[in-house]
């Protein structure tokens, strides 16, 4: 078996794979399938200071090779996720990565500083969410709003803190070259490419939203290619993610640039799907006799 | 609860309308916990997400389920070409169930079109003690009559057009009538239309209604919030909850329709 430990800003991965912020809740329902110790990492639904309803079904829309989502952001509020959550997630004996969002800078400063006195190893900072009104993507698609929000959130917390990325962007590298200089740790990509489908019977879009966010295999070539591109142009670490569904998808994206590697929609597809893709990172190196997931980090050799 | 995946063999499978599929699968681990109401969610091959279908039977001693499914759009489609042999990728039992009552004298079972499945169940749990109402459009949609009433159940078929069944017209004129001659629960599934106003009937006449709703879902676990629904609560705070974990059962009154 080889290596397939990782580190991220000095925090120790047992493995690179990571379900995505909002495809796994707080953990609790995939614990029912296997023991979530046998997971890298998790990135835990997006948080904000207060609970959040979410926006009006249908949240939901299956597309060519991928899905749109527009749930909104709902979640329970950042105190009933250090009351009721995070304890037991701790137990988990995995990397828990506290994906938090807000709809102002101070918002999300607030709800880091809340999670700096926990046990919580990261902090994901989403700028990015492109299914609510305030904050979310706002914030991601302007260099100036983003490292505002990032300074804001920085100033809160001591912990390693990663920032997750937009890629309804015209350039991807000015945002994180942004987010670095202030302060980010590390920086995650990307979340959703903004979309919508009609139904042409009803003439209505199918999400309540009229937008959502587009994810699973469709998405993946932009992820490789904006990965390459941010770690190219960063010193800090990326997290790469993006329509994940295989072993080796998760190896290209990390010889792309990526240090670890979050799964989302394939959760949908198959529950079970981010220990599919670690037997078959395995695989992969043992039958290209590479010792140790890290040392393919970053080794696309670009034409 | 642990969730139950795999890769189930279908026993048996059977046209029994237009575009309406009855399979059986062998799932003796799941059959052992099912209960009506719950669902399961089945991955079509090429799919990216899974399709919730209702259950419509329980087979303990065989081990099996029964799936009733319609063909809505491509996974339907791919999953109604699936042939005794195959197998169905499923991920079950989801959601929690009707409540049911061993004590009760009379129900009522409300199915619509393809919310009819759901019923079985409940009949063969109910027995002689049921009485299912169901409402198609027209007499080439109607399905599982003959199982109702082999079930036991009381059976009464509507067409909106008058083409089948002894009824001309909705579900609500035999439910108005049953009702009033007193019921310890009724149970409905189908369109949303149809739900609200079985639930006015039986908000009017006092009597208990539990109402198994339908909405687009993902994860089916209760992890992605997708599938919300507009609830309200016994004091009017307004809620999402989920179809797939909190449902897909609701009692009638709190679902804001």
């Amino acid at each position: 078996m080889a290596d397939l430990s990782t580190e991220v800003c000095g925090i120790p991965f047992k493995n690179p794979i990571i379900p995505a912020s909002g495809v796994f809740g707080y953990g609790r329902e995939y614990a029912e399938f296997y023991p979530l110790s046998a997971l890298g990492g998790i990135a835990t639904k997006g948080t904000t200071g207060s609970p959040r309803t979410g926006n009006l079904p249908p949240r939901v829309a299956e597309t060519p090779a991928g899905m749109l989502n527009s749930v909104g952001l709902q979640n329970p509020g950042i105190d009933a996720f250090l009351e009721r959550e995070l304890p037991r997630l701790m137990q988990e004996n995995t990397v828990i990565l506290a994906n938090i969002a807000g709809a102002t800078a101070e918002e999300c400063a607030e709800v880091a500083a809340k999670l700096d006195s926990t046990d919580a190893h990261m902090i994901e900072l989403n700028i990015s969410c492109p299914n609510v009104r305030q904050g979310g993507a706002a914030f991601g698609t302007s260099c100036a709003m983003a490292e505002q929000v990032t300074a804001a959130v920085r100033k809160a917390t001591a912990k390693p803190l990663v920032v997750k990325l937009s890629p309804n962007v015209t350039s991807i590298t000015e945002i994180a070259k942004a987010v670095e200089a202030a302060g980010a740790d590390a920086v995650s990509l990307i979340n959703t490419l903004l979309g919508m489908r009609i139904d042409v019977r009803t003439r209505r879009p199918i999400l309540h939203n009229n937008v959502g966010g587009l994810s699973g295999p469709a998405v993946f070539p932009v992820a490789v290619r904006m990965v390459w591109q941010v770690a190219n142009a960063v010193q800090i670490p990326v997290i790469g993610m993006g329509g994940v569904t295989s072993g080796e998808d998760a190896i290209e994206l990390m010889m792309a640039g990526a240090s670890a590697v979050q799964v989302g929609m394939a959760c949908f597809t198959d529950p079970c799907a981010p220990l599919r893709i670690l037997r078959e990172m395995d695989e992969f190196l043992n039958q290209n006799h590479i010792a140790a997931v890290r040392d393919i980090i970053g080794t696309v050799e670009p034409w | 609860m642990k969730y139950m995946q795999g890769n189930y063999p279908i026993l048996k499978k059977t046209a029994i309308a237009k575009d309406i599929f009855s399979f059986t699968l062998s799932c003796p681990d799941v059959a052992a916990q099912a209960q009506p109401g719950q669902f399961v969610h089945i991955l079509p091959a090429g799919a990216g997400l899974r399709r919730p279908i209702s259950i419509a039977g329980i087979d303990r001693e065989h081990g099996t389920l029964r799936l009733v499914f319609a063909i809505r759009g491509k996974g339907t489609e791919t999953l109604s070409r699936l042939n005794p042999g195959d197998a169905m990728d499923m991920i079950a039992p989801l959601g929690h169930g009707f409540t049911l009552l061993p004590e009760a004298a009379h129900v009522i079972l409300v199915g619509g079109g393809i919310g009819v499945p759901p019923m079985l169940p409940l009949a063969d749990y109910y027995g002689v003690k049921a009485a299912a109402i169901s409402g198609f459009r027209s007499f080439s949609q109607v399905i599982l009559q003959e199982d109702l009433e082999a079930a036991g159940a009381q059976t009464i078929c509507c067409t909106e057009d008058g083409s089948a069944g002894a009824v001309r017209g909705f579900v609500t004129a035999p439910l108005e009538q049953l009702v009033s001659e007193g019921a310890d629960m009724v149970y409905a599934c189908g369109p949303v239309a149809m739900l609200k106003a079985v639930a006015q009937v039986c908000l009017r006449q006092q009597v208990r209604c539990e109402v198994s709703l339908e909405e687009r879902m993902a994860c089916g676990v209760g992890a992605c919030l997708c599938c919300a629904t507009r609830t309200q609560d016994a004091d009017g705070g307004e809620h999402y909850l989920h179809v797939c974990k909190d449902g897909p059962v609701f009692r009638a009154e709190e679902v804001i329709w």
